[in-house]
């Protein structure tokens, strides 16, 4: 009796284990970070592409309710794709969409912008990816939503998809 | 006297080359060391210290300047934590999320201890 116990009280430990790695074999494992709501944005001082004078994020974002920070590059494919979807977004007057340049040449983000379109109202640059970090952010491209007082509503990593840009959409209006 | 001079000059220039340089072998070391217990988000398996992405590039200025800055080893995981979540850093921190994890290896050895009592003494 003992002994039937013992034995399957290690069947079920083994069962136990089994089923909760054939579980976790399903799980993507890519880390997702959790969405962050409401955080606030740190401000940050940085140069615009074009005319390299210093703005600050602050000024920028609060003049309009919805800013769209849009972090992006020359070299990053994906952005690329991305590009039409803002020229899109870019239409919309409710919304102001930044840019933040993130290690790029000023020629190369330049020639981008002439041979694609400009979405952005302001551009800055982030040469060492130091801002883009102190934003939270993993890479190009990554677009973060905030309102007016600078809270963070939404966090985009990766490009833009057509189902992001109708929930934004429906947020500004 | 003239060469007097121009000898002094010299050490003391070499004496202060020396000090900056063993200040910024200071900064580097200590952004390696923080940089080891941090994981780099995007490159699984590797350390923010091991990689070589962008991601972990612009980490490892971060770190200097915020090292720079005067900010703390504590201090500098904490604002990167509250960016980027607990992910980010090595050791998980104890909360009642992870309470069984923390204590599992408790349990079984005091577990095991029972077994072991029970063999020896009981019967």
């Amino acid at each position: 009796m003992k002994k039937n116990i013992f034995y399957s009280s290690i069947l079920l430990f083994f069962i136990f284990v089994f089923t909760i790695f054939f579980l976790g074999l399903d799980k993507p494992n890519f880390y997702k970070p959790k969405e962050v709501k409401n955080k606030n944005l740190q401000e940050f001082i940085s140069k615009e592409l074009f005319s390299d004078k210093q703005f600050s994020s602050k000024d920028i974002i609060e003049n309009k309710n919805f800013t769209l920070i849009n972090i992006w590059s020359s070299w990053c494919v994906p952005c690329r794709s991305e590009h039409t979807l803002l020229m899109k977004l870019s239409k919309k007057t409710e919304l102001n969409i930044v840019g933040l340049n993130y290690k790029d040449k000023k020629n190369n983000a330049i020639k981008f912008l002439d041979e694609l379109g400009n979405p952005y109202s302001k551009n800055l640059i982030d040469p060492d990816g130091i801002i883009s970090i102190s934003l939270g952010a993993y890479g190009v491209p990554e677009s973060f939503l905030l309102n007016n007082k600078s809270e963070i509503i939404r966090k985009y990593i990766g490009p833009l998809t057509i189902d992001n840009i109708s929930e934004i959409t429906k947020i500004i209006q | 006297m003239m060469s007097f001079i121009k000898y002094t000059l010299l050490i003391l220039f070499f004496v202060l080359s020396l000090q900056k340089l063993s200040i910024a072998n200071n900064i580097s070391s200590e952004v390696d060391r923080i940089s080891k217990n941090l994981r780099c988000l995007i490159c699984q398996g590797q350390s923010v210290y091991d990689s070589q992405s962008d991601f972990a590039l612009s980490m490892k200025i971060l770190i200097s300047e915020k090292i720079k800055k005067g900010k703390s080893e504590k201090q500098i995981y904490d604002y990167l934590i509250n960016k980027y979540g607990e992910w980010i850093v090595y050791d998980p921190e104890f909360n009642r999320k992870n309470l069984l994890l923390w204590s599992f290896p408790l349990i079984l050895f005091i577990f095991g201890a029972l077994l072991i009592y029970r063999k020896v003494f009981i019967n």
